[in-house]
């Protein structure tokens, strides 16, 4: 039993082909690659959206922007 | 690989796309360092991840789609013929991984393509890759400290693995339509990377506009100064270094070049037309030093602008590196760093374009004159082996319009404008102010202060102090 399309080093190299295991499933891999790559962007996007909204959120608030432009360190620890 | 001399000669290009792989790698280290070194303090971190995570982003863009675009649309497609069939960089295919050759299942590819491919296709997809990223990086100095991340990386794989890799397969392809009907010669890049991705950054800078401080109310250029100027130093170093490694894998490094009876093997372009690597070794450190004695002198000895000028004086010179001579290739880079230089401020006072990093001028500019550049001075050369063209001023004329404007500047600009529309290109006016990186230090300090009081109490609770 392999994973792959050998079991041994013998015969004609040529024959061998893909060395990976699971040939077959390519077209699988790349549609969960696929969705991975767009489900990123949708995590990440909503991430730094909700980073801005909390830190504004905070700079908004009396005296905070003053204090952070002064070089306090005022978002997220408040 | 049936045959010694074939398996040397496919088994040594292996080899040595793998190590233009590792030496290009340093430009994108150079990239980070130079565009840490040139924000400030309050913006570091985020400018380091912005350039680091394009990394992964357009590596597997141009997994899935990017390799594939090369070979399918040397056509247009709809200008000499449709989509070129191209199995070997279809992401699902099996030469898409490791592989021994032998015939894949379910394609036409012959068994001899397969061989070839077998070794070349992850090591090549490598050296195309490296560019993407370079393009990709050049349009994220320009922008830093005011864009989203978020947008960013949409656009930078919008550049990196689609329209970069689109204008490589139309003028940067032995087959590709702007070769075949305009002549167009552009050996190490000038425009295929440089100009597209200079005309993109310009776009988006257009749109997210300057950073805050930056003009006057008079309209004025302040001069937002480099936080580390040695950290750019060291970065600009590490990006020339790399740049030897972009200038070998633009070649192919042993191909019989010899048509009909007998054998003459040579490196060629990515044209396929015969050149030498000490040819573009010559070439390379003339317009090197062209630039960074040119950029000098117009600067008054800035250390910014002189470094920024020898990458440029290298841009201006690569379109025709392959066949200039070394003092043509010096002079050449000096009056493009010049220019580009020029430009770069009057583009900034006229325009209020805020380029941090001086990338369209160093980037966009010079690689544009670069192209014009090469049609003058190889006038008349065979742009090909394989068919009856030759360049002309004209043809690098409109190659370099397509390359800054048509496949640079236009994408980049609706992209960026529909993001603006959005309102998600530019980051909050409050966050701007008080630096991106504050919620990271705000963080830190509260955990450093957390392990503090924690490493109080475990004293105490020792009896080291009361």
């Amino acid at each position: 039993m392999s994973t792959g399309n050998f079991e041994n080093w013998h015969g004609t190299m040529t024959d061998i082909g893909p060395l990976y295991p699971f040939v077959g499933s390519e077209m699988f891999l790349f549609i969960v690659g696929l969705v991975f790559w767009i489900g990123w962007h949708v995590l990440q996007w909503r991430m730094e959206a909700s980073n801005y909204s909390d830190d504004l959120e905070i700079l908004r608030s009396p005296d905070k922007m003053d204090r952070a432009l002064k070089g306090e360190h005022v978002l997220r620890t408040m | 690989m049936d045959t010694d001399i074939g398996a040397l000669t496919i088994i040594f290009t292996e080899f040595y796309y793998w190590i233009t792989v590792v030496l290009m790698f340093l430009i994108h280290i150079g990239f980070c360092m130079y565009e840490v070194g040139a924000s400030r303090r309050k913006n570091h971190m985020h400018t380091l991840m912005k350039n680091t995570m394009l990394i992964p982003l357009v590596t597997i863009t141009f997994f899935f789609f990017g390799w594939w675009i090369y070979f399918a649309f040397p056509n247009g497609p709809g200008i000499l013929g449709g989509l070129i069939s191209s199995p070997w960089a279809e992401p699902w295919n099996e030469l898409m991984g490791a592989h021994m050759g032998g015939a894949p299942a379910g394609t036409d590819i012959t068994a001899e393509d397969t061989a070839f491919w077998a070794r070349i296709n992850g090591v090549f997809w490598a050296a195309f890759l490296l560019f993407s990223w370079t393009a990709a990086s050049i349009v994220s100095g320009a922008v830093i400290e005011r864009i989203r991340s978020g947008s960013f990386w949409l656009i930078a794989v919008a550049v990196g693995s689609f329209t970069w890799i689109i204008d490589a397969a139309w003028g940067w392809h032995p087959d590709g339509w702007m070769v075949q009907l305009l002549g167009y010669h552009d050996a190490y890049a000038s425009g295929v990377i440089h100009a597209i991705a200079g005309g993109a950054a310009l776009a988006v800078l257009i749109h997210l506009g300057p950073r805050i401080g930056k003009f006057r109310a008079d309209g004025t250029p302040r001069n937002i100064v480099p936080q580390n100027p040695w950290l750019i130093t060291i970065g600009l170093f590490l990006i020339y270094t790399g740049f030897w490694g972009f200038y070998v894998a633009c070649n192919i490094p042993i191909i019989d070049v010899q048509e009909g009876e007998g054998v003459f093997y040579s490196a060629t372009n990515i044209y396929l037309t015969p050149t030498t690597l000490s040819a573009i070794t010559f070439n390379f450190l003339m317009s090197l030093s062209g630039g960074l004695l040119a950029g000098y002198i117009v600067s008054r000895g800035d250390a910014f602008w002189t470094y920024s000028s020898g990458l440029c004086g290298i841009i201006g010179a690569s379109a025709g590196n392959d066949l200039y001579h070394p003092i043509q290739a010096m002079l050449i880079a000096a009056v493009v760093a010049a220019i580009s230089y020029k430009m770069h401020y009057w583009v900034e006072r006229r325009f209020k374009i805020d380029d941090a990093v001086g990338a369209v001028a160093v980037h966009g500019y010079g690689g544009f004159l670069g192209v014009v550049v090469a049609g003058f001075m190889l006038w008349g050369y065979p742009a090909s082996q394989k068919y009856d063209v030759l360049i002309t001023p004209w043809g690098n004329f409109i190659g370099a319009i397509i390359m800054f404007f048509v496949l640079g500047f236009l994408p980049a600009y609706i992209l960026a404008g529909i993001m603006k529309a959005m309102n998600v290109l530019r980051i909050p006016r409050e966050i701007e102010l008080v630096g991106l990186d504050l919620s990271e230090y705000a963080a830190r300090y509260e955990n450093e202060d957390d392990v503090n009081r924690a490493e109080l109490d475990e004293a105490r609770r020792a009896g080291v102090i009361r």
